[in-house]
């Protein structure tokens, strides 16, 4: 009788443990999507800020035609990427575009002292961190992640319920680890440093 | 990082239980003082009493009655978009589920502070001298210094420790006052009026104690408090160069702030001082100050460490850089919140390396202060910025310089 009520203690307290391993173990990766949701949130505030950028530019940059039409084009070609390769190369020449059309800018000087400008700039430097910080938080979660699946007890639970590792978000190339540089300065001696 | 917040919920009730521990013990011989040997009971109740209801309190509305004693002010995107920008950054850094509530504190002294019950409802206030000084990578630094307050579970933990410190503190002085102005009125035969011979002695014996106690209680809360504080504010220097992976600008935040010439912070005292990110009581001519009273570890030695973080910005390396700054062998982050991988630093951002001028960030903090009080901006085809205050009360209003005619309820008419 008493051998099997210790038994039964056992039981119960294994199957709690595995169901508390396994609830940990479904928060971590839903941290992990939820973290790769909030670069493609990122990502898309870039595309919403684009059309504002230009419109508000354009009137006083009638003669550089081909730099708007870079950022247009980047921008439709990311937003319409299929594949997650093609999207982050998208990206990529998106980015170069903007920091290209930002070191423009500074030709501008009546451009730079637009109050609206000034503002659209903010929250386009500001995107820009925002995405990078994203994917920094994204592999910051994966380590996370991969370290609980991997180190006993957890790999167990892991194991049965076959929770497998995520891959960590790497830029290929160094250009484009270099999220591009949105600049405030307002005279140029300053940006050879 | 989950390690990290472990450890110190796990210190937080040590604290709590030790903090309740000097009330309750406090409180007893109190009793025993006022309503005999019979009494201690009823002290110990009174004093438990005091604590539950200072908890419930403060776990309740603790932020917003601080938030309300330091009179700030809540602010959305479109008064300081910098600074809602910088936060959200930093949210993202750390993945908080939800975005702090953001305030500024109209005062020329450059501080920030974070408080609230959990990362699900927490504040961050800064102060209109801060946004005065720091360019965005030094504020991003503060920011993510605060966020780590957060995320580490501190801002509960000042909250709460204060508020029991607070009551300590009260107590004491209240039966200490009274002491003192009941032996003035010669009213003390009272204490001893049950007793006669042998009864009484032993009374002045529990007297002599409690007043030791009620001494000594504040202090000890107080060393209690300090020694915790201490740590954690190293280690939100710690998270927060792993957060924006750029040490520097929360060192030369650290910086500007200390070698600021701005008169004190007006609305702080003693209890609320360790919530802020630098000690915001300043003493004059009194640089070291004694390390067992100080709320926040010396600043240069915290700016030395994030300056000798070579290279890296992981826990790892903040640890290291703490050991070969003060020379000590303990680890400020606990080892189990190491991870593995090498955490490298970004680059500063080209544009914070300018600075605008002292004067011109100052005017538009004044901006900002007046937006956040409900002035109206207008801008006159003359291109005068017109600052029009809340209680006035009529439609139009005449441009100064051009006296054209302008429209309140529809600036662009």
């Amino acid at each position: 009788m008493n051998t099997l009520i210790v038994v039964g203690v056992i039981l119960v307290l294994v199957v709690l443990f595995v169901i508390t391993m396994y609830n940990s173990l479904v928060r971590l990766r839903n941290q992990v999507d939820n973290a790769w949701s909030q670069i493609d949130v990122q990502l898309k505030r870039r595309h919403d800020l684009i059309p504002n950028l230009v419109e508000t530019a354009k009137g006083y940059m009638q003669h550089e035609r081909g730099t708007f039409e870079a950022i247009t084009n980047a921008r439709s070609q990311a937003m319409n990427a299929k594949s997650v390769s093609e999207s982050s190369q998208a990206e990529g020449s998106l980015g170069d575009a903007l920091s290209n059309f930002m070191l423009v800018v500074e030709n501008y000087p009546d451009l730079k002292a637009n109050q609206n400008f000034l503002s659209v700039q903010e929250e386009l430097a500001s995107t820009e961190n925002k995405i990078s910080f994203s994917r920094q938080s994204y592999n910051d979660q994966v380590l996370f992640f991969n370290n609980k699946i991997q180190v006993f007890p957890s790999n167990v639970i892991a194991g049965m319920f076959s929770f497998g590792k995520r891959d960590f978000f790497e830029i290929k190339t160094a250009a484009e680890r270099e999220v591009p540089k949105v600049d405030f300065s307002t005279d140029k001696q300053e940006k050879t440093e | 990082m989950w390690e990290l917040i472990r450890v110190n919920k796990r210190n937080s009730v040590i604290l709590m239980v030790l903090m309740t521990l000097v009330l309750l013990v406090l409180g007893y011989f109190i009793g025993v003082v006022f309503f005999g040997p019979n009494g201690g009971v009823f002290g110990l109740l009174i004093a438990s009493g005091i604590a539950v209801i200072l908890m419930l309190i403060s776990l309740s509305s603790g932020d917003q009655i601080l938030l309300a004693a330091s009179k700030a002010k809540r602010v959305t995107h479109d008064i300081h978009p910098q600074l809602f920008n910088v936060v959200e950054e930093m949210r993202i850094a750390s993945s908080l589920p939800v975005m702090p509530k953001i305030y500024i504190i109209n005062d020329p002294a450059p501080n920030a502070f974070a408080t609230g019950r959990s990362p699900q409802s927490a504040s961050v206030a800064v102060t209109a001298g801060l946004l005065g000084r720091l360019n965005r990578d030094e504020l991003q630094g503060v920011i993510a210094h605060e966020i780590s307050h957060i995320l580490h579970r501190d801002i509960l933990f000042v909250t709460v420790a204060g508020i029991m410190l607070g009551s300590i503190v009260l107590l004491s002085q209240v039966f200490l006052r009274g002491m003192f102005f009941s032996s003035m009125t010669g009213s003390q035969r009272r204490y001893s009026a049950g007793g006669r011979g042998g009864g009484g002695q032993a009374q002045l014996v529990m007297l002599i104690i409690a007043i030791a106690v009620a001494i000594l209680a504040p202090i000890m809360a107080y060393l209690l408090y300090f020694a915790l504080s201490r740590r954690r504010e190293y280690l939100a220097d710690a998270g927060a160069a792993r957060l924006t992976r750029y040490p520097d600008g929360l060192a030369s935040a650290l910086e500007k702030i200390s070698n600021d010439p701005s008169p004190q912070l007006s609305s702080v005292n003693k209890v609320t001082a360790p919530m802020y990110i630098v000690n915001p009581l300043k003493k004059k001519g009194q640089r070291k100050l004694s390390n067992l009273t100080s709320t926040h570890p010396p600043i240069s030695e915290r700016i030395s460490i994030l300056r000798n973080m070579s290279g890296g910005a992981g826990f790892k390396d903040y640890s290291a850089s703490y050991q070969k700054s003060t020379g000590s062998k303990r680890t400020v982050v606990p080892a189990s919140a190491f991870t593995q991988d090498k955490i490298e630093q970004r680059q500063a951002s080209i544009g914070a390396k300018r600075q605008e001028k002292v004067e011109r960030q100052l005017h538009q903090v004044g901006d900002i202060m007046r937006k956040v009080n409900g002035f109206l901006f207008l801008t006159c085809v003359c291109g005068l910025k017109l600052k029009v205050p809340p209680n006035y009360k009529k439609d139009k209003i005449k441009c100064p310089r051009c006296k054209r005619i302008l429209d309140i309820k529809n600036p662009q008419g």
